[in-house]
């Protein structure tokens, strides 16, 4: 492998396991934040319990994301140093933004939340979980907005070679941002929202025999969980919906591809699944199931509107953007050769329906587990815990299927060109990439991956630690003596 | 000033945030096993700065971040040709971070020892990589006309970078020990104190050392200046500890780095990355800084959330001022 394959697994390894704690702390972070309010609103201690339980598996989660987003912030400079040196002029003003106006106040308030207890007034306290994950919602924002970038730049001009900055106002209310946003928080909020589910089913059946008094807690957990979930698909569904009508126009190789559409089709019908191979370039041997005209539908809000193929936007692209690489020894073997402008077929066609169907499957789960507890019901089936402890990797799983998808469709640019104009920005992945040595990149492959392969050990023990343990293990011991008013309320 | 000269202010005055906060965070875990000696002790040093490390971390996110907003190529540059140095630097700070979460997770002396390692090493790595990147970053880097590194991984390091990672390293210690004699009682304040008032000249000498160097090299007649005020400024550090007034002796520490940072950056100016290969190649603020477009708007972000951020990381420290000491920390309580 060379240092462009290398660079390539590295970040897709390093961000999607990033995004495995991003979407949790998200998610969780809010509905922690309501919890607390319900407790403070109303002073009912089954709200205290949730706030304590789901409070402590936020933190454990949380420190892994602080540490995997860290690598997150330099790679680009270490790895991508030619893609930083051509985008710094944009690219690099949202990632400062979410530094100074997120990360500072998501770690600040997180810090006051977890030690301040019992040093600050009670609506104080709350006031800092809010902040903490409203704080949390910004960071998605401005993140997404520099990747959003990426995938359909805008409000730059062409000026020395690069592109540069006209307008922060267009970059930051890019269309693809504010498709991506409620996009991506939703995903935020489905997987928060099987976590509940699973956990609270996992533990409304272990004490099925033995009410104890916290089932309270558990019953409502399900039953925000469930909602949350539902809720977050159909604002999935929605601005999917609206995604995929923004891909057609700004991005049409991805969409081809996803679909595996080799030729273009007037009307073009959606596939539901494929047997054969996707990635065979003459396609004779794929047998696709459609559901007639759905495709047309999803592209233009017109069931016998035309779609266009893979084959007829390679003659398109190639007119473009170029037929070779440019004969640059840099660019290794790349140089000199034609430029593959279709994404791996085989990873957007399935990426694109894992995405939809895990998500679908784990709002699902969360519908049966609202009406198998409905009115005060205790499921008895071995099968609800196990159905619901499995269902939490389902939006996980979701999420990682669409970025996947969303990162290697675009393919083989790193920065996709605008069709729509400004002339001459963008940038193939090829050409982005540091100059390193492959002993280098290898080394920082090997150690990260042995790192967050390690990490991910002891966060699974431990939460998996924390969950068993219920409520008794967060809430605070009576205070007995005297003498224990001087002790912190929580100390690490 | 041109706003790229602006920004350059900016970023110098970013490192001095991390310096001067995440400091004395390095200090407090490479001197965990030597002033905590019991259990309980080490979790004194770690609630010391368990609310505000992480927030102090993040000076040094913005700082990477407002280089790329700012300076592309510098970043660009930097990073890539320092490669292997910041990935340990990297894997040190990933260390860090979980361990402080998760060393009280699990009541189990071999978890919490594993821990208290991650936590040690992480600290010493971590004070050392900055040390070094900083001071290479201002004697001179192996770059090419592309801004990419000539030689292999390990080029940069010369013998001012080991004397930069001693340097940072020293500081942080002493740091650290006084921010624990200013927020802890008993036993631990006392010790930290006397190693400081013992070792502290020593920890300091590198850094002198360094400035030195920076000074015959780079330096004018005003810089001496500053040199005289980082030297006076750790004096009186070091009496007004010894009178016991440790707040004073935290606030002098706070000049000494600051007048590191002065000196540093005015010897980096007019350059960002100078290059070892050939003066020619050096990357210059004016050459590497974005549009003024770019700069405008990223000036106005850093008017409006710099001041904020001072206010609520300000309130933090005032929020958690109390001393902490042995008898203050609860029993282990976990499942
Ligand atoms: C949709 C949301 C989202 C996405 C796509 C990303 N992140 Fe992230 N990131 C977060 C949302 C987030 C977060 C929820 O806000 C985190 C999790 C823990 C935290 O502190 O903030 C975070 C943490 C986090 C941190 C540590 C902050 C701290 O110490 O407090 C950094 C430096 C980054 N991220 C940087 C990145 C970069 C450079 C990304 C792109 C490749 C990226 N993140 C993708
Ligand atoms: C929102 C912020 C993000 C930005 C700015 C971003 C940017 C990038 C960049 C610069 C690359 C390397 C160049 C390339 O291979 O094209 C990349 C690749 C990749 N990213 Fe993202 N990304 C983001 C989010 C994500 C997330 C959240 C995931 C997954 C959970 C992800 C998955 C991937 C994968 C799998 C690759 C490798 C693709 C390939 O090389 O074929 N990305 N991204
Ligand atoms: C019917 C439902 C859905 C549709 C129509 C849909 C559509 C899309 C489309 C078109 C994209 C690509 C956007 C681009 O390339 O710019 C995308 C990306 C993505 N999807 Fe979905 N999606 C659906 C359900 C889900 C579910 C259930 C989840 C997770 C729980 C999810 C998570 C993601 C993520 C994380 C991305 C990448 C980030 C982004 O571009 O916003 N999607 N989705």
């Amino acid at each position: 492998m060379d240092v462009l394959d290398l660079a390539r697994w590295q970040f897709g390894i390093t961000t999607v396991y990033h995004f495995l704690m991003v979407p949790l702390t998200i998610g969780l972070a809010l509905l922690v934040a309501g919890m607390q309010t319900a407790w403070v609103r109303t002073g009912k201690i089954v709200y205290l319990k949730m706030t304590k339980f789901w409070g402590k598996l936020l933190l454990i989660n949380f420190a892994m994301g602080v540490v995997t987003g860290i690598v997150q912030e330099f790679q680009f400079g270490m790895n991508w140093n030619e893609y930083s040196r051509f985008v710094g002029d944009v690219f690099g003003a949202p990632l400062a933004m979410e530094g100074l106006i997120a990360f500072f106040v998501e770690s600040t308030f997180l810090g006051l939340w977890i030690f301040g207890w019992d040093r600050l007034p009670k609506r104080v306290h709350l006031a800092c979980a809010w902040a903490f994950s409203l704080a949390t919602i910004a960071s998605a924002y401005f993140i997404l907005a520099a990747n959003s970038w990426m995938q359909h730049p805008v409000g730059v001009k062409f000026v020395d070679g690069r592109p540069q900055m006209t307008s922060i106002g267009d970059v930051l209310t890019n269309n693809t941002v504010l498709a991506a946003f409620p996009h991506t928080i939703a995903g935020a909020f489905a997987v928060a929202a099987a976590f509940l589910v699973g956990v609270g089913a996992w533990w409304l059946w272990r004490n099925r025999e033995a009410a104890d008094e916290h089932r309270q807690v558990w019953r409502n957990s399900i039953k925000l969980g469930a909602l949350t979930g539902l809720v977050a698909f159909v604002v999935l569904v929605i601005s999917g919906d609206f995604q995929g009508k923004l891909m057609f126009q700004q991005q049409p190789m991805k969409m081809a591809a996803a679909e595996a559409l080799c030729s273009t089709e007037q009307p073009a019908g959606f596939s539901l699944f494929a047997v054969g191979d996707v990635g065979d370039p003459d396609c004779e041997n794929v047998k696709s199931f459609t559901m007639p005209a759905l495709l047309s539908f999803l592209a233009h809000g017109d069931v016998s509107s035309e779609v266009k193929g893979v084959d007829d936007l390679i003659t398109e692209y190639r007119e473009r953007y170029g037929t070779n690489y440019p004969d640059d020894p840099a660019l290794g073997d790349l140089a000199g050769k034609p430029i593959e402008y279709v994404p791996n077929l085989p990873v957007t066609y399935w990426g694109f329906r894992l995405m939809i169907g895990f998500g679908a499957l784990s709002a699902g789960f969360g519908l049966v587990a609202l009406w198998l507890t409905r009115r005060g019901r205790i499921p008895r089936s071995r099968w609800f815990p196990r159905l619901g402890l499995l269902a939490i990797a389902a939006p996980f799983l979701a999420n990682s299927a669409g970025w996947i998808f969303t990162e290697m469709g675009r393919q083989p640019f790193v920065v996709v060109p605008n069709p729509t104009g400004i002339d001459g920005v963008w940038m193939f992945t090829a050409t982005a990439v540091s100059r390193l040595s492959v002993g280098e990149i290898w080394t920082s492959l090997i150690a990260l991956t042995t790192v967050y392969g390690v990490l991910a050990v002891v966060e699974v023990f431990l939460l998996r630690r924390y969950i068993r343990a219920g409520i008794e293990g967060v809430m605070p011991p009576k205070p007995t003596e005297e003498s224990d008013r001087d002790v912190l309320s929580f100390a690490y | 000033m041109d706003l790229a000269t602006l920004w350059f202010v900016i970023i110098a005055m970013l490192w001095l945030g991390y310096l001067f906060l995440e400091g004395f965070d390095f200090g407090v875990g490479m001197l965990l096993p030597v002033l905590g000696r019991t259990d309980r002790e080490r979790r004194v040093l770690i609630n010391t700065i368990g609310p505000v490390w992480d927030g102090n971390e993040v000076w040094l996110l913005v700082a990477g971040g407002a280089t790329f907003a700012a300076f592309p190529g510098w970043y660009a540059s930097l990073f890539s040709v320092a490669y292997i140095p910041l990935l340990l630097f990297l894997l040190a700070l990933i260390g860090r971070g979980v361990a402080f979460e998760y060393r009280g997770k699990v009541d189990s002396a071999r978890w919490r020892r594993a821990w208290d390692t991650v936590i040690v090493t992480g600290s010493w790595v971590a004070a050392l990589g900055v040390g070094a990147v900083l001071t290479t970053n201002v004697v001179g880097l192996p770059i090419g006309a592309d801004g990419n590194r000539i030689g292999g991984p390990l080029a940069m390091v010369r013998w001012e970078t080991l004397l930069g990672a001693a340097a940072v390293a020293g500081y942080a210690i002493v740091h650290g020990a006084v921010f624990l004699a200013l927020k802890t009682d008993g036993d631990v304040r006392e010790r930290a104190r006397n190693l400081v008032l013992r070792l502290g000249p020593v920890l300091l000498a590198p850094l002198v050392a360094l400035l030195l160097v920076i000074q015959l090299r780079y330096g004018s007649g005003w810089s001496w200046l500053v040199l005289l005020v980082v030297l006076a400024a750790a004096v009186v550090a070091y009496l007004r500890l010894a009178a016991g007034r440790e707040g004073q002796a935290f606030a002098g520490l706070g000049v000494a780095v600051t007048g590191t940072v002065v000196a540093l950056f005015a010897a980096l100016y007019p350059n960002v990355l100078p290059s070892t290969v050939d003066p020619a190649f050096s990357l210059s603020i004016a050459e590497t800084a974005n549009s003024p477009y770019t700069l405008t708007v990223m000036s106005w972000v850093a008017l409006f959330g710099t001041p904020a951020v001072l206010v609520y990381q300000g309130w933090t420290y005032w929020v958690f001022r109390q001393r902490i000491s042995a008898e203050h920390i609860p029993p282990v309580q976990v499942p």
